[in-house]
């Protein structure tokens, strides 16, 4: 296994399709990606007044217990996220920094009164997964309603937007990754989660 | 593409602050955090944000507070107030005193993405706006003269469709309306800009006096003529001659000045050497050239030479849309000049300004701005700023006796002429003298005096 960028699954997430995730992303981005051991659901991050979960403080935890040496550490959770300041978020990572977290509980068809549609689900979290992976790599929100930057407010938008960079994006991605690398010159290397 | 805005976020719960910073950081905006309404004051002393995210409720210096401070420091920024449930009547009294708009906590993100981008739409049509304005202002302007009055938009026309040529032109057109101000405009619009423009008043010089002015003299042609002196028309070679105040000459130069239009030669007084002069004439005067040539007091033949293209200029009194324009740039003018800040025309003394008949047109307009300027130490300029604003402009307090209403009359031509006692003596068609028997008379001394 390639080392590069770590999925962490938060509570009970298909590790099934976190892998074929874990493939997409090595696809696109041209890094190593795997998915780790499974932990425990965030209680610490629990917010009873809201009945939801406070991604700042998951995010901070995953932080606190990232690997060393990994460009990015993403956690992927069921549960229903939010930042203080936001009623909910579909994710949100480090800007330039190594952990970000997604949420799949508003990916779900079924959050919208759909009927449950795993491959939907699965191309969503792809796209969720490739998004806060370009933030983590210092990439701000793309205006080109295909690519996978475009900044995703209501779930209308994940659904428009491809699973991919537009070229623009993925240059600069390309040119993130390779600074990285030269920096901590871990392209290829084996993970370690 | 253009600069992304920079978003000032106002809140003293850090969770909040740095959660909207991470959330508008991924939007690549450049984001700055305060904790009070103090520090977001300082900060928007230090730099300009062009969107402000206000906390309500903050403990020492509150969101309304620090609302109206920010908007004294920063007009420009737009400032959305973060509010709970239990504060929206608070946020709508903040958008009475300039609020964009109001969110409740927690947003929605698309509601913030959403009053951002309603924010920058609304600051790109502002300036939007502005450039019109300006270049709307571009049109009203022609070199110095302003005017949006159709009488001067057709006077903007003519300029520059006669500009370009070397035609004759004859101005006319009461005092103090912007003669020589066009005249200079065709010149700076002319193939001649880059050469002389050589103004001559000839009403103010007597006829011997302006015979040298214009055609020069060679020494000893005359007792006096102590070195050799150029006239205007040598000086204003290959470019443009005005000869203001061209009613006033004698018959004498008249028939000079003909001489000179037809054979575009000048020959120097005392001197036997005939010049070959290429000279643009531009002639302008505040009397009614028809009626001076029905009473012999003006040659016909001249009129047709001068008068080839003619422009008239209307007396501010019939195109008063103008006032407005024309108070502003003078006080702009003059506050430049002055060194004074940001000084504007207030309700009481526009509404004066454009009561007012103005007999001494733009000129009278000017200095009564400037002399506004003087007297006035505020931010605006209201009526008790104004010389007229004590005394009487209706027809029915005029004064009733002949005396007093020379005063009255002598004071007025006296003001539009900035006390100028030749210009206002040319004026009231008397010689200087008779003006200051009648200022001692009627104890007429200027204002400040």
């Amino acid at each position: 296994m390639a080392k590069g960028v770590i999925i962490c699954p938060i509570g009970p997430v298909d590790e099934g399709m976190l892998d074929r995730i874990a493939r997409h992303i090595e696809m696109r981005c041209s890094v190593a990606c795997r998915v780790s051991a499974k932990t425990d659901i965030p209680e610490y991050a629990y917010d009873e007044r809201r009945c939801q979960y406070n991604s700042t403080t998951i995010l901070k935890h995953l932080i606190g217990c990232c690997p060393d040496d990994v460009l990015g550490y993403l956690g992927v959770t069921h549960v229903d996220l939010f930042v203080p300041i936001l009623k909910y978020v579909f994710g949100l990572a480090e800007m330039e920094g190594r952990c970000a977290v997604i949420s799949m509980c508003r990916l779900r068809p079924e959050f919208y009164d759909r009927s449950p549609d795993l491959n939907l689900l699965e191309e969503r979290v792809k796209k969720t997964a490739l998004h806060e992976l370009g933030h983590l790599l210092g990439l701000t929100h793309c205006k080109n309603r295909r690519c996978v930057m475009y900044s995703s407010v209501r779930i209308e938008d994940t659904d428009i937007k491809r699973a991919d960079f537009c070229p623009t994006c993925s240059e600069l991605f390309t040119w993130r990754v390779d600074t990285c690398v030269t920096v901590h010159g871990f392209k290829g290397s084996e993970v370690q989660g | 593409m253009p600069k992304m805005p920079r978003i000032l976020v106002v809140d003293d719960e850090q969770p909040m602050r740095e959660s909207l910073n991470d959330w508008l950081k991924e939007d690549g905006y450049r984001v700055g955090l305060a904790a009070s309404g103090q520090e977001a004051v300082d900060m928007a002393r230090k730099e300009p944000w062009e969107v402000i995210l206000l906390d309500l409720k903050m403990p020492g210096m509150d969101g309304l507070k620090t609302l109206k401070k920010l908007k004294e420091v920063r007009p420009d920024a737009e400032v959305l107030m973060m509010t709970a449930y239990a504060t929206v009547e608070t946020a709508v009294q903040a958008m009475k005193q300039g609020a964009f708009d109001y969110l409740v906590k927690p947003f929605d993100p698309d509601e913030v993405e959403v009053q951002i981008k309603k924010i920058i739409t609304h600051k790109e049509l502002v300036l939007e706006n502005i450039l019109l304005r300006r270049r709307l202002e571009e049109t009203y302007q022609f070199d110095e003269i302003i005017g949006k009055s159709d009488a001067m938009q057709e006077v903007f026309e003519l300029i520059s469709r006669v500009a370009p040529t070397d035609s004759t032109v004859l101005i006319t057109g009461e005092s103090g309306t912007g003669k020589e101000l066009i005249a200079r405009a065709i010149h700076g619009n002319s193939s001649r800009c880059f050469m002389p423009f050589i103004a001559v008043s000839c009403g103010a010089l007597p006829d011997s006096l302006l015979e040298s002015e214009l055609f020069g003299y060679e020494k000893g042609a005359f007792t006096g003529a102590e070195h050799t002196k150029k006239g205007r028309f040598e000086m204003a070679h290959r470019g443009t001659l005005f000869l203001d105040e061209i009613g006033d000459v004698s018959l004498k130069t008249q028939v000079d000045l003909l001489r000179v239009l037809q054979q575009k030669e000048v020959q120097r007084l005392g001197s036997e050497k005939v010049m070959e002069v290429d000279v643009r004439i531009i002639a302008a005067t505040n009397r009614d050239l028809a009626k001076a040539i029905q009473e012999k007091r003006f040659r016909e033949d001249l009129y047709y030479r001068l008068n080839v293209i003619h422009i008239e200029v209307p007396p501010l009194r019939e195109r008063k849309d103008d006032i407005p324009l024309l108070a502003d740039e003078f006080v702009r003018k003059y506050c430049l000049e002055m060194n004074r800040e940001e000084v504007k025309v207030g309700p009481s003394a526009m509404k004066q300004l454009m009561a007012y008949d103005w007999p001494g047109n733009v000129r009278e307009l000017e200095n009564i701005i400037e002399r506004a300027l003087v007297i006035g130490r505020g931010n605006e300029i209201s009526a008790d700023d104004l010389p007229f604003s004590r005394k009487e402009t209706g027809p029915e307090t005029f004064p009733k006796s002949l005396k007093m209403m020379e005063k009255v009359h002598i004071e007025r031509v006296l003001e539009a002429a900035g006390w100028n006692i030749s210009r206002a003596a040319r004026d009231l068609d008397i010689d200087r003298q008779t003006l200051y028997n009648k200022l001692e008379k009627y104890d007429i001394r200027r204002g400040d005096e």
